[in-house]
């Protein structure tokens, strides 16, 4: 059992206990909850009075648990594995817990963001500790009734029992004097070895609302007198609105008023970033006329600054290369003496486009703006720095604006930027009433937040005997490198250098999952396979060797990675995959990548059907520390891999005059059924480590894996994204 | 604006819109049947897909008047208690992840298996190849697809 100090915790515990009082009855609609799938009729019966215990649990009288999953829920499936590790500690029974989403409260709650797949990382403590003070809790009110120590009971799935003696009672029959219960000092874990709950694969909460088509997400949201708002943006980077048609798109069937927004703000944080501050905002009664309206706009765009083309990207991208400012850099050894000593030297460019995030739900809000609060409802993964950007747009003390989470229909980073609900509570605002913007897909894509543009060249030594002796990179990005200079090869060659070189543009970027990793790790495992085979190596035996050296005789004062773990993912990804086994027609690439604290080994086996290549299936080793939710986390990786794959295969925006080509998906290709993998397994290490990121991690070795097996399949070497054209970015 | 009379769901409809309108946008912003989505509006994310008259369509570029007296099957009416083969197949696989996308493709296989009770890949494939998911639940689709054509 592990101690653990609840001060950490213990202010928002004691608030809500004292809140609380003796036992109030709180008012609650079981239905707006979540089961976990379970029937009703297999449920204990819907409580009559309810006690909060903690800003994560409140316990009906009938022994029906509400637990309160804090994070926004992006498809991530937090909603289902925070709670897990509550009911846990708890220790109460699934099947009679509901979940509910919590709102944004940082009296409550921590690290209230959907981001960095850190959500299950950063709350583990949190959550656990939530949970086993409330079991602490509910027996020291038991102990109370009986007369006795706390030792002297034990407690399981929802019920405490006297160890010397018969008498039992539920968590529902004590929870009412648990409440003034004073919040321990001191509350035991569990060993991870004793985890009922946490390790077994449960359903995602809202399953079954999910397939009935409950209405769960922003686009869904309505209240009672509520307007609907459209925008538009300049069709390019560099343009600001001057004016409009006025008049005119007033006059429109529908249409109930027109105007133009800024959203500008003092003292804007990284949420912040919109190349479009000022905005047509059209409101009116229906989708359909709103979008009527947005297609008789005249508007007169200003420009303002340069129009960017693909062409002005590549040239700013090779002279970056060139002579660019570097952000961060790591020299070890002396790379230019070691390349001219080495038997064999090679060197290779990568690079990948600009893309969009695309997420299926387009960007929308609900806000409800009055003199003296603001009311914001909402997929956003960033409440909190939404609800201090509204503040500082509408001039409102923090605690005038409440932010609410609706399920979020996919996040990729796009929704950590939060313009989208200025935009709504600066037109509620102006109309002076509840409101729920929503942007057309062409908004979406064209409103910039882009994944960045990159380009990075890789330079290896071989020796005489084939040891890589020298290992460079050089990356760029605009507006940002991807290189990570400390993560591998660093620590694991004599001699090493990276940069991570920047450069300006004015179109608009922002994270986008597994930032930076996603094309670092497709560039650099692509490489690593080029240089095995000079060195004619396996290219897991090289990585191998690489690793070995991290382990006994490491270069530098630091590196990143635990080389340990990442050459475990590798093995086990050659164990489960039989590496080395020939199968005649399937063509086999690897690759392992290290990010936000999770390792990922994957194998791609391809095979060419009508010519061309088709993902058979995938094999994934991943070592993510203890895994929440087994097939939930498995679908995450799988997803990952989809990701991965399709992106590096067929995306792109490219610009022209300031303004993307691409602007739904009749242009921007995603992957779809057909271009699917046929087959993911997935795989992963056990230890008992702290869980790690899960959200990101599976994506970036996809598009190293990919290129390796699409090698072997075509003979080829793919350099640039996006794959089908293998060209680099020229507009 | 025109009078339109609508079988929905086995449920009689009067809206009064212009003609023009999507029978996406007459779901959602006039009949509050919000399970149908928008996803891009040209009808190549499969986000808004339905049947209509058994036959699965995106109401996202299929205008009301098109509709006219036709039966259109929404989400919310695919079974009474959410147990049509393929949303149990669904729930049995976890397929959802964001889940944004999954009415319309689950609208896209109930269509599938209709016609074709044992679909090959190949089938489903082309079946399913107009409805994106931005989280990668390929696999998983089809694997309930296959789960469901059992049940």
């Amino acid at each position: 059992m592990t101690k653990i100090q609840t001060q950490f915790n213990r202010r928002s515990f004691i608030k809500i206990s004292a809140a609380a009082g003796g036992g109030m009855l709180i008012g609650f609609n079981w239905l707006a909850g979540c089961t976990p799938g379970t029937k009703p009729e297999e449920m204990v019966a819907v409580p009559n009075e309810w006690f909060d215990i903690n800003g994560y649990i409140k316990i009906g009288d009938t022994g029906m648990v509400t637990l309160y999953s804090p994070n926004p829920e992006i498809g991530q499936n937090v909603m289902t594995s925070m709670p897990m590790i509550v009911a846990e500690e708890l220790d109460v029974d699934w099947k009679n817990v509901v979940v509910e989403q919590a709102p944004l409260n940082t009296g409550l709650y921590q690290n209230q963001f959907a981001g960095g797949s850190l959500s299950i990382r950063l709350s583990w403590n949190a959550l656990r500790m939530a949970g086993a003070t409330g079991r602490r809790m509910l027996l020291e009110a038991a102990a109370k009734e009986w007369n006795l120590q706390v030792s002297d009971l034990t407690a399981s799935q929802g019920v405490i029992k006297e160890k010397n003696g018969e008498r039992s009672i539920t968590y529902g029959e004590i929870a009412g004097k648990a409440v003034g219960i004073e919040v321990p000092e001191e509350v035991d874990l569990k060993d991870p070895k004793d985890f009922k709950l946490i390790g077994t694969s449960i359903k995602n909460v809202e399953g079954k609302k999910i397939v009935t088509g409950k209405p769960l997400f922003g686009i869904d949201y309505q209240r009672e007198g509520m307007q609907l708002a459209m925008i538009e943006h300049p069709p390019a980077f560099g343009m600001k609105v001057k004016s409009f048609n006025e008049e005119e798109i007033k006059n429109m069937a529908g249409v109930n008023d027109a105007f133009i927004i800024d959203t500008t703000i003092k003292e804007p944080t990284w949420s912040d970033v919109n190349a479009f501050p000022q905005l047509i905002a059209i409101v009116g009664d229906s989708t359909w006329q709103l979008m009527q309206a947005k297609k008789a706009l005249k508007a007169d765009w200003e420009v303002v600054g340069e129009l960017e083309s693909s062409e002005t990207h590549a040239k700013r991208l090779d002279k970056a290369l060139i002579n660019g400012e570097v952000e961060e850099a790591r020299n070890d050894g002396n790379v230019a003496v070691a390349f001219k000593k080495a038997a064999k030297v090679i060197e290779r460019t990568y690079s990948s486009p600009f893309m969009a995030h695309n997420t299926m739900e387009p960007m929308n809000f609900f806000a409800n703006v009055t003199a003296d609060s603001a009311e914001l409802v909402g997929p956003t993964q960033t409440p909190e720095a939404l609800e201090g950007s509204v503040a500082k747009l509408l001039n409102m003390p923090l605690e005038k604006v409440t932010v609410n989470m609706t399920r979020i229909g996919g996040g990729f980073g796009r929704r950590l930027y939060v313009h989208f609900g200025l935009e709504a509570a600066a037109i509620s605002r102006k109309i002076g009433g509840p409101v729920k913007l929503l942007y057309t897909r062409e908004d979406d894509m064209s409103q910039g937040t882009y994944r960045p543009i990159y380009r990075s060249t890789y330079k290896a030594g071989l020796d005489e005997n084939n040891n890589l002796v020298a290992f460079s990179v050089k990356g760029a990005g605009l507006p940002g490198g991807p290189v990570f200079p400390n993560r591998f090869p660093a620590g694991a060659v004599e001699n090493y250098s990276a940069e991570k070189i920047k450069a300006a543009t004015n179109i608009s970027t922002g994270a986008w999952r597994a930032p930076r990793s996603h094309f670092t790790a497709g560039a650099e495992q692509a490489f690593l396979d080029e240089v095995a085979e000079l060195a004619g190596k396996d290219p897991i035996d090289f990585r191998l060797e690489l690793f070995d050296r991290a382990i006994k005789d490491p270069v530098g004062e630091k590196y990143e990675y635990e080389a340990d773990r990442y050459a475990g993912v590798l093995k086990l990804v050659k164990e489960k995959s039989n590496w080395g086994e020939k199968k005649p027609g399937v063509f086999r690439g690897v690759a392992a990548y290290f990010c936000h604290f999770s390792y990922v080994a994957e194998v791609i086996d391809m095979v060419m059907e009508n010519g061309q290549p088709v993902v058979q299936k995938v094999w994934c080793a991943a070592d993510c520390g203890i895994v929440v939710n087994p097939d939930a986390a498995k679908n995450m990786i799988q997803g990952g891999v989809v990701d991965g794959i399709g992106h590096a295969m067929y995306s792109q925006l490219t610009f022209e005059n300031g303004a993307p080509d691409q602007l739904n998906f009749d242009s921007y290709q995603l992957m779809r059924h057909s271009q699917a993998p046929k087959e993911i397994e997935v795989f992963f290490v056990e230890n008992e480590i702290a869980p790690t990121g899960l959200g990101e991690p599976g994506l970036p070795p996809a598009s190293g894996a990919l290129a390796n097996a699409l090698y072997k399949a075509t003979g080829k070497r793919h350099y640039h994204q996006p794959f089908t054209s293998n060209q680099p970015i020229v507009g | 604006m025109a009078t339109f009379n609508l079988n929905i769901n086995g449920q009689k409809h009067q809206v009064d819109v212009d003609p023009s309108t999507p029978t996406l946008w007459v779901l959602r912003d006039h009949l509050n049947l919000l399970g149908t989505k928008f996803g891009c509006g040209i009808a190549q994310c499969g986000a808004c897909t339905i049947h209509l008259d058994g036959v699965a369509i995106r109401s996202c570029m299929t205008p009301i008047s098109v509709v006219e007296d036709g039966a259109i099957t929404t989400i919310e009416g695919l079974s009474k208690d959410g147990d049509h083969p393929v949303q149990k197949a669904w729930l049995e696989h976890d397929v959802p992840q964001c889940g944004y996308c999954q009415a319309g493709q689950m609208m896209s296989a109930a269509a599938l298996l209709k016609n074709t009770p044992n679909p090959s890949d190949t089938d489903i494939d082309d079946a399913m190849s107009g409805n994106i998911c931005r989280c990668g639940t390929y696999v998983r689709i089809k694997q309930a697809i296959k789960t469901a054509s059992k049940l």
